[in-house]
């Protein structure tokens, strides 16, 4: 039986082309793999190599031919056996495209479903928090080494690797007593190479097993940012569900004190903008002990942004066992009638501080506690400000494309009709963080430019 | 590098150098008649399998980018022959002759080119993306050297759970002037870590020669400051492959650590679909082709040791049968349905 060779695409772009040479003759025998004819495009010359073997019987398209569609015919081979006079020219016709199961819906309706995957979670009214007993008053510090200990304990395969975090007990002192509990299979000190780690991590993660990776500071995991994205959070995806990536990256994000631009920068933006990620920021020790030992159990790659000043203040902090917070739920941690302030991590105790200094002046603020930055909680953040009708975000980061850009949004598309002023954000200054003592401080934001904020609206 | 310059063709199929013929003796020793043949048709099907994709590609019928192993099969298939049952391979795009060689299913792979539902990732992946955890194949990463760290995590996962299974894990030249390449050397190294390294050698990062990209001018050599041993290798020769491949393997089997391969082969076609290659002359393919093609030298070998034309045909016309089948059901097979688009982004925690 005769095949016939048809004008290939050489390119996911390409429609049509020059048939610049034959490079084979009627008559000729032709090969898998031989080079039967050269075509052009606008960007290259390219080689069209056989697929099927026979006798070349009839050229279809003479060479100097301009414009030839993709998969029009250019020549037909004979089968062995089969005479070269014996082949008939075929119709011009280019095959039938593919068929196609399953039509690609209209883009209005993808758009509408994508918007019903969202609203009903901002519509839906909170479930209170649960009320775990009895509190201790203990350092973030400890809550996040409580965290670590108690998911290593229940399960085998988690295990901790990061610079400095066995021997040395942590930078910061985070993995103290873990390396004797745990031994050096389980608490792993690694060379500083974030990108080799990182990924190695990863692939670990890819078998099952459940890695906690600690940046020294997220500033480092920018060397590793490519296997975190490209790697962690898009493989689920991209192998059709086979392949999930449970880990844990964790470590101080944000502005310490004084170690200037390189290693005062937020990433709550970054990561959160990444499907496949989740992305938490406590602010107390509860939220840290809670949300990280959800992290750990998380089956995804959760984002765990702590902050170095917060690692040594104090908060009271559930002594229940099984107590853990669940990812994806803000916290009211102050309630009030007049104005809606939505913070996170550090930001949350900037937040309080001018909670109470309105207070003083008659003005009554809600402080929202986000927690988890993705997925979003924008119920909570709905129910309350369609009780005080105004919004101020707070975030220790840059404004452009930042938290508080989502914040507003959020408030835009679930509560527009309820907000009696326009959203504003408090943020850090749009400049890389100074090291100058007088110039750091007018960098970050204080609760007076929270207060400021409020006045304006209120 | 010599640039190949000779033209002159030399019939097919009678084309072993003095040297391959030097190394028949040993070659009986070991690999069997059946187990050649086995190889021939693993071969063959990578062959017959691109040459297929490289087809529907040219129809429009698979996008993007599309990067065929012709040419280098006796890599892949050399290598598996080496493995047992839970070792774990990993690649990069380059990865339709891996995820054949690890017996995944032609019809799988080849839906998941045409972009469709009965692909192996749904269509949601692509060429570059693929992926079996019954197979333990991990992909399949579109980021250069990206899979060098996460095969060294594969193999990390062996040491963890205090297992001998190994990871064999593949890059090419091009990949291997990575910092993350040299960073999972020092970290396989230091903890000893079960990672069989393959280098695949086809000389051209792209349109770049290695000798252009790296000044290293023995790549076996490039873990030499980790103390990791390394072994240069002729990818034409399935059994040259298969036998280095097993050393290294029962090193780290063994829990001496990493092995680096360096596995000198050659790719016939462009570095994707969409490759002018001006960067090498149609000569120096053609010598390869002729003169060095690993199925061809198989076939030879087989008849050799007394296979007959017969029994080639057979396996040619099976092979033919199954890539066809192959393509058929990717032609055939629904695309995804709309709803897919949202599903696999998270797990339910």
């Amino acid at each position: 039986m005769s095949t016939q060779i048809l004008m290939p695409a050489l390119s996911p772009t390409m429609t049509e082309g020059k048939l610049a040479r034959w490079l084979k003759q009627v008559g000729d025998d032709v090969r898998a793999g031989d080079v039967i004819a050269e075509i052009e495009t606008d960007k290259a010359t390219m080689e069209v190599e056989a697929v099927d073997e026979g006798k070349l019987a009839r050229i279809l398209i003479d060479e100097g031919t301009e414009g030839v569609p993709v998969n029009t015919p250019i020549a037909v081979l004979a089968a062995d056996g089969e005479g070269v006079g014996d082949v008939e020219a075929p119709q011009k016709e280019a095959p039938a495209p593919p068929k196609v199961a399953a039509e690609a819906e209209d883009h209005t309706a993808v758009a509408d479903r994508a918007a019903e995957r969202r609203a009903p979670a901002a519509e839906a009214a909170p479930a209170p928090e649960k009320d775990w007993g009895p509190t201790k008053s203990i350092t973030v510090r400890e809550a996040l080494r409580d965290a670590m200990a108690l998911e290593m304990r229940r399960d085998p395969n988690v295990f901790l690797m990061g610079e400095e975090v066995a021997q040395y007990q942590g930078a910061y002192k985070i993995s103290q007593g873990l390396l004797e509990e745990f031994g050096a299979r389980r608490v792993i000190d690694t060379p500083i190479t974030e990108h080799g780690f990182t990924g190695m991590a990863v692939g670990a993660a890819l078998t099952g097993l459940r890695p906690i990776v600690e940046f020294m500071t997220f500033n480092f995991s920018m060397q590793a940012i490519d296997q975190i994205i490209n790697s962690a959070a898009k493989t689920l995806y991209m192998s059709g569900g086979q392949m999930g990536c449970p880990i844990v990256f964790r470590g101080p994000n944000g502005a310490a004190s004084r170690v200037a631009a390189q290693h005062s920068q937020c990433y709550a933006s970054w990561y959160s903008h990444v499907p496949g990620l989740k992305v938490v920021a406590p602010w107390s020790a509860a939220d840290a002990k809670g949300l990280l030992r959800s992290a750990i159990r998380d089956p995804n790659p959760v984002i765990v942004l702590e902050n170095e000043i917060l690692y040594g203040q104090h908060f009271e902090c559930p002594t229940d066992e099984d107590f853990i917070v669940p990812i994806g739920r803000a916290k009211v941690e102050r309630e009030g009638e007049h104005v809606t302030i939505v913070a996170f991590s550090i930001m949350v105790g900037v937040a309080m501080q001018a909670a109470e200094a309105l207070a003083e002046q008659g003005i009554s603020a809600e402080v929202i506690n986000l927690r988890s930055l993705r997925p979003f909680d924008a119920a909570t953040i709905v129910e309350s400000v369609k009780k005080t009708n105004r919004v101020v975000s707070v975030e220790e980061g840059w404004p452009f494309a930042g938290i508080g850009a989502e914040v507003a949004m959020q408030i835009v598309e679930n509560c527009f009709d309820w907000l009696d002023a326009p959203p504003v954000r408090v943020h850090g200054v749009d400049v890389p963080l100074p090291y100058a003592a007088n110039l750091e401080k007018l960098a970050l934001p204080q609760p007076e430019w929270v207060v400021d904020a409020v006045r304006k609206i209120v | 590098m010599a640039q190949a310059t000779e033209t002159r063709k030399r019939p097919r199929g009678k084309t072993q150098p003095a040297a391959s013929k030097a190394q028949s003796a040993s070659k009986q020793r070991t690999i069997g008649k059946d187990q050649l043949l086995r190889a021939y048709h693993d071969m063959l099907l990578i062959r017959r399998f691109e040459e297929k994709a490289g087809q529907l590609y040219g129809m429009g019928l698979i996008g993007g980018f599309c990067h065929l192993y012709i040419g280098q099969e006796a890599v892949v298939v050399g290598v598996q022959m080496a493995l047992s049952e839970g070792d774990q391979v990993i690649t990069s795009y380059r990865d339709h002759g891996h995820m054949l060689a690890t017996g995944m299913e032609a019809r799988g792979v080849m839906a998941e080119l045409t972009g469709r539902a009965t692909g192996y990732s749904h269509g949601k992946g692509g060429s570059m993306h693929m992926f079996s955890k019954e197979k333990n194949f991990y992909g399949g990463h579109g980021i250069v050297g990206a899979q060098v760290s996460l095969g060294t995590g594969l193999g990390f996962a062996n040491w963890y759970r205090e297992t001998d299974r190994v990871s064999v894990t593949y890059f090419g030249e091009g990949a291997s002037s990575q910092g993350q390449v040299f960073e999972s050397f020092n970290l396989a190294a230091l903890m000893k870590l079960p990672v069989v390294y393959v280098i695949e050698n086809n000389k051209y990062g792209m349109g770049t020669s290695v000798d252009r990209a790296s000044a290293s001018r023995d790549l076996s050599q490039n873990g030499a400051a980790w103390g990791i041993p390394g072994q240069q290798v002729d990818g034409m020769d399935v059994i040259a492959v298969k036998e280095a491949a097993e050393a290294a393997v029962a090193h780290c089997r063994a829990g001496k650590g990493p092995f680096l391969l360096e596995v000198k082969t050659y790719r016939y076609r462009g570095h994707s679909m969409s490759d002018p290659a001006k960067y090498r002359t149609r000569e120096e393919v053609q010598k390869m082709r002729t003169e060095r093609d690993c199925i061809e030298s198989a076939r030879h070998r087989l008849a050799e040791l007394g296979v007959d034309e017969a029994a080639l045909k057979a396996v040619d016309d099976e092979v033919k049968r199954v890539v066809q089948d192959a393509a058929d059901f990717a032609q055939s097979s629904p695309e995804p349905e709309p709803s897919e688009l949202y599903t696999d982004v998270l797990l339910e925690a």
